[in-house]
């Protein structure tokens, strides 16, 4: 599997011309499991967003480089699927394979084999048949983590994959996020159970809306960190004045 | 009984005419209505058909009842609305509800004042109810062109389609087909709906696409079945409402919307997925 690294320059990402993310530099490395931590409104989505290309940067430019066009997965937070759809979770998790079958092409044996082994390293044989209407928020997520299983994909984005979701499921869906790891994939998670970061996630990122710390993770969740995270103003200012920086 | 549900159709020209019409109006309008109803779009169907009035109107205007000069007008105008729409949504503060509700209010307004510039009342029930009784040879290959080319283009649009209905986000992430797929997805409504137009008029033209898609819902949870099912209750609207119009003496149009009506009101009744019935008396609950 060809890792995918993510490099930032200088990028800036917001709404209107109010920034989310504010001049991040950097680079995610090929392969490396990494957790983006922050307070609410610290623009951690928007920085997936940004990665997925939903978003423009306002400024700067962030690239993709790895073998190929090796597609991006992507999970949304609370993805904004509509679950009265009447669609079976069969059918949700097998698009996933899009990028091999994509508008027209059929899903042959083989496939059908992939979405039954999909199906089961997320423990939901026996839901193939099951409208999405009738699963329950963990069996959701469980059915989403099959379908990234099938987009096999080089680089992960996961937006609070565990937000409401059981021990018994984060746990299992863990055990995947750290396959893929073992799979030299590279995984980005935004996340706020500090403890999970700390055991699961090698690296961190703290971001409010300026990058607070990038690094190994035990360096990065130290208690002035966390401070300085915690202090971000919300609310942004309607009066503000252009930004000056590296303007010279 | 052979009499009663034959002969109409054995005997009178005109009425194997609007049976094949109406055939084919049930075959692009269902599956098309199954979209708009599980897009969330059943009024923009609606909101549509209004606005294809004035297009048609100087179609009218100009030619008089000329086939394709109403068809041409109606397509433009359906284009023309549902851009400005989509655009003003995209631009502004209003959303897309509200500026299509704007935009069709207008339409009907400056149609039927353009019809009444020129013609009778007649003529302007004609286009308002349409003249499912006089069906040329010319219209009836415009309703089967229209349903071919509807049913082919929702079969090789169904997947994006579909995932841009349930996951709008997944689709944009993996592929850039949603906008286009939707752009031709309401081509081919307003396609439909002139097509429609001209056996039922503007006012009831969307009845043929969005109760046979409702009742459908409450059959299955399969879209595939869903979209089959539409159709059935489309061919036997058109079937029921003939037979009705032709024995009572009903007008056509009306009569078959009305049968239409009524099997929406036994599926909201009866329909295994959510009727009426099974919400009151469910049975006993199950032990898993």
């Amino acid at each position: 599997m060809p890792a995918t690294s993510v490099r930032f320059d200088e990028v800036t990402l917001g709404y209107g011309r109010h920034p989310a993310v504010h001049h991040l530099d950097g680079e995610i490395a090929a392969g490396s499991l990494t957790a983006v931590v922050g307070p609410n409104g610290a623009g951690k989505s928007t920085l997936l967003k940004g990665i997925v290309g939903t978003l423009a940067p306002l400024e700067g430019r962030i690239s993709l480089n790895g073998a190929g066009p090796g597609p991006v997965a992507y999970l949304p937070q609370a993805a904004e699927i509509d679950r009265s759809f009447p669609l079976s979770v069969y059918d949700l998790v097998a698009m996933g394979l899009w990028s091999r079958s994509g508008l027209f092409g059929g899903i042959g044996r083989k496939d059908r084999t992939r979405i039954e082994h999909a199906l089961a390293a997320v423990g939901l044989i026996g839901f193939e048949r099951r409208p999405i209407s009738t699963l329950s928020g963990g069996q959701m997520q469980r059915a989403l983590f099959a379908r990234l299983l099938l987009q096999d994909a080089s680089l992960i984005l996961l937006d609070e994959p565990f937000t409401a979701i059981d021990a018994k499921t984060t746990a299992d869906l863990l055990d995947l996020v750290r396959r893929w790891h073992a799979e030299k994939r590279t995984v980005v998670a935004v996340l706020h159970d500090l403890d999970m970061v700390r055991r699961v996630f090698p690296e961190t990122l703290l971001i409010a809306r300026e990058p607070v710390a990038w690094g190994e993770t035990g360096h990065v969740l130290s208690p002035e960190n966390l401070l300085t995270a915690r202090q971000m103003v919300e609310a942004y200012d309607p009066h503000a004045a252009p930004c000056q920086r590296n303007a010279a | 009984m052979v009499e009663f549900l034959i002969s109409p159709f054995s005997e009178f020209e005109f009425m194997q005419r609007a049976l094949v019409g109406v055939i084919a109006i049930a075959l692009g309008g269902g599956p098309v209505g199954v979209f708009l109803m599980l897009r969330r779009m059943s009024l923009t169907g609606d909101a549509m058909a209004h606005a294809i009035l004035p297009g048609a109107a100087v179609g009218y205007l100009i030619a008089g009842l000329s086939l394709p000069a109403m068809t041409i007008g109606g397509l433009i105008a359906g284009v023309i609305v549902a851009v400005a729409a989509g655009l003003v949504s995209r631009l502004t503060n209003l959303k897309e509800d509200a500026s299509l509700a704007a935009f069709y209010l207008l339409s009907l307004a400056l149609g039927v004042t353009i019809v009444s510039l020129r013609g009778s009342n007649v003529d302007l029930l004609h286009v308002l109810f349409g003249t499912v009784l006089a069906l040329d040879d010319q219209t009836l290959l415009l309703l089967a062109s229209i349903s071919t080319i509807t049913v082919l283009a929702l079969a090789l649009l169904y997947r994006p389609l579909v995932l841009e209905c349930v996951d709008p986000t997944f689709l944009r992430s993996v592929s850039r087909s949603g906008t286009p797929v939707h752009l031709v997805f309401v081509g081919l409504v307003v396609l439909n709906l002139v097509g429609g137009f001209h056996a039922l008029g503007t006012l009831l033209a969307v009845g043929m696409m969005m109760l046979p898609a409702a009742a459908a819902r409450f059959w299955t949870n399969d879209i595939t079945v869903m979209m089959v099912v539409s159709i059935a209750v489309g061919i036997v609207s058109g079937i029921g409402g003939l037979l009705l119009s032709f024995h009572a003496e009903l007008p056509a149009g009306p009569a078959i919307i009305l049968t239409a009506g009524g099997l929406y009101g036994l599926s909201l009744a009866l329909g295994r997925e959510g009727g009426l019935l099974w919400l009151a008396w469910p049975g006993k609950h199950l032990e898993a």
